[in-house]
């Protein structure tokens, strides 16, 4: 089982390869979206990388639950239903979404996960693998 | 018109890795502007043909039931200009492959030279994502053959590679 701060540093350099940023950009507070510039389709890349660097297993939707955001059944008039967002925390548990729970417009979703949400995402992925 | 940048693959080991040969020729239109007086393969072309490379040993994983697209270039670097009467050898492996795509690293070579290199990411669009067919099983069964993957190919037992039967319409 790495250490936290080996996770950090793998996820560092998944991302300085996905992104192609510098590493002293790739910071636990550091959003995805916002301060790092990822897409959608990154998050592909990104997985990808996570699943080589530690050999683990991150079926679609795991990290990034766009099934959720594009359900007519947790959305509603751009919204995440109070539902969507009990089902958000579920899926979510590595990620604090009280702030996004007050406004939860889906637009400002993908500009809440950060480098510090990925690494408690791997570090329960580990935990259960072992 | 087809749009074929590689002219024949020279090896072609399922779910691992596959070469082809990309003959570059002054017949090539686009070799007149590209520029005038000074042909050069332009590099978006290499690019291309090392993604049919990649792409291909992708589909095939998959038995062509994925519908596989080239999705992001996270990383390439290229080395040298080539000409007509070069030929690049492009080489692909497979380093990750699961339900939802592939990443696949290839390079180009002009002889012993490193021409090019090159990571790609290919996405396994669902259902979900797009109804319809992207490619008839007849074009890549077409494609596969016109391209000599038959002819040097191998399963991952180490057998000849055949059609799936999805391409030969035998048992879908």
């Amino acid at each position: 089982m790495p250490t936290k701060d080996e996770i950090f540093q793998k996820i560092r350099t998944a991302l300085v390869d996905a992104l192609g940023v510098e590493d002293d950009e790739v910071t636990e507070e550091a959003t995805l979206v916002v301060d790092l510039g990822a897409e959608s389709i990154d998050f592909l890349d990104i997985v990808f990388r996570l699943e080589k660097a530690f050999e683990i297993k991150i079926p679609r939707g795991e990290l990034f639950p766009e099934d959720i955001l594009t359900s007519s059944d947790y959305v509603k008039e751009g919204k995440v239903t109070p539902e969507g967002v009990e089902e958000l925390r579920r899926r979510m548990p590595f990620a604090n979404l009280d702030g996004f729970a007050a406004n939860p417009n889906v637009q400002d979703f993908a500009n809440l996960l950060t480098v510090g949400d990925m690494c408690r995402f791997v570090e329960t992925k580990l935990e259960v693998t072992s | 018109m087809r749009w074929y940048w590689i002219d024949r693959f020279l090896e072609f080991e399922s779910g691992r890795s596959a070469k082809a040969v990309k003959l570059i020729s002054m017949a090539e239109d686009h070799m007149h502007d590209h520029f005038p007086g000074c042909p050069i393969m332009p590099n978006s072309l290499v690019v291309e043909g090392m993604a049919q490379t990649g792409g291909l040993l992708v589909c095939e994983h998959t038995g062509f039931q994925a519908k596989v697209v080239l999705a992001k270039i996270p990383k390439v670097q290229f080395h040298l200009n080539v000409s007509p009467g070069d030929t690049l050898t492009y080489s692909a492996e497979i380093d990750h492959i699961d339900d939802n795509g592939a990443m696949v690293t290839a390079t180009s070579h002009h002889g012993d030279r490193l021409q090019a290199e090159i990571e790609f990411v290919f996405a396994h669009l669902n259902s979900g994502q797009r109804d319809r067919t992207l490619f008839e099983p007849e074009t890549f069964l077409k494609m596969m053959r016109m391209l000599g993957a038959f002819e040097v190919g191998h399963a991952a037992d180490g057998s000849p590679l055949v059609a799936p039967p999805l391409l030969t319409g035998k048992g879908s």
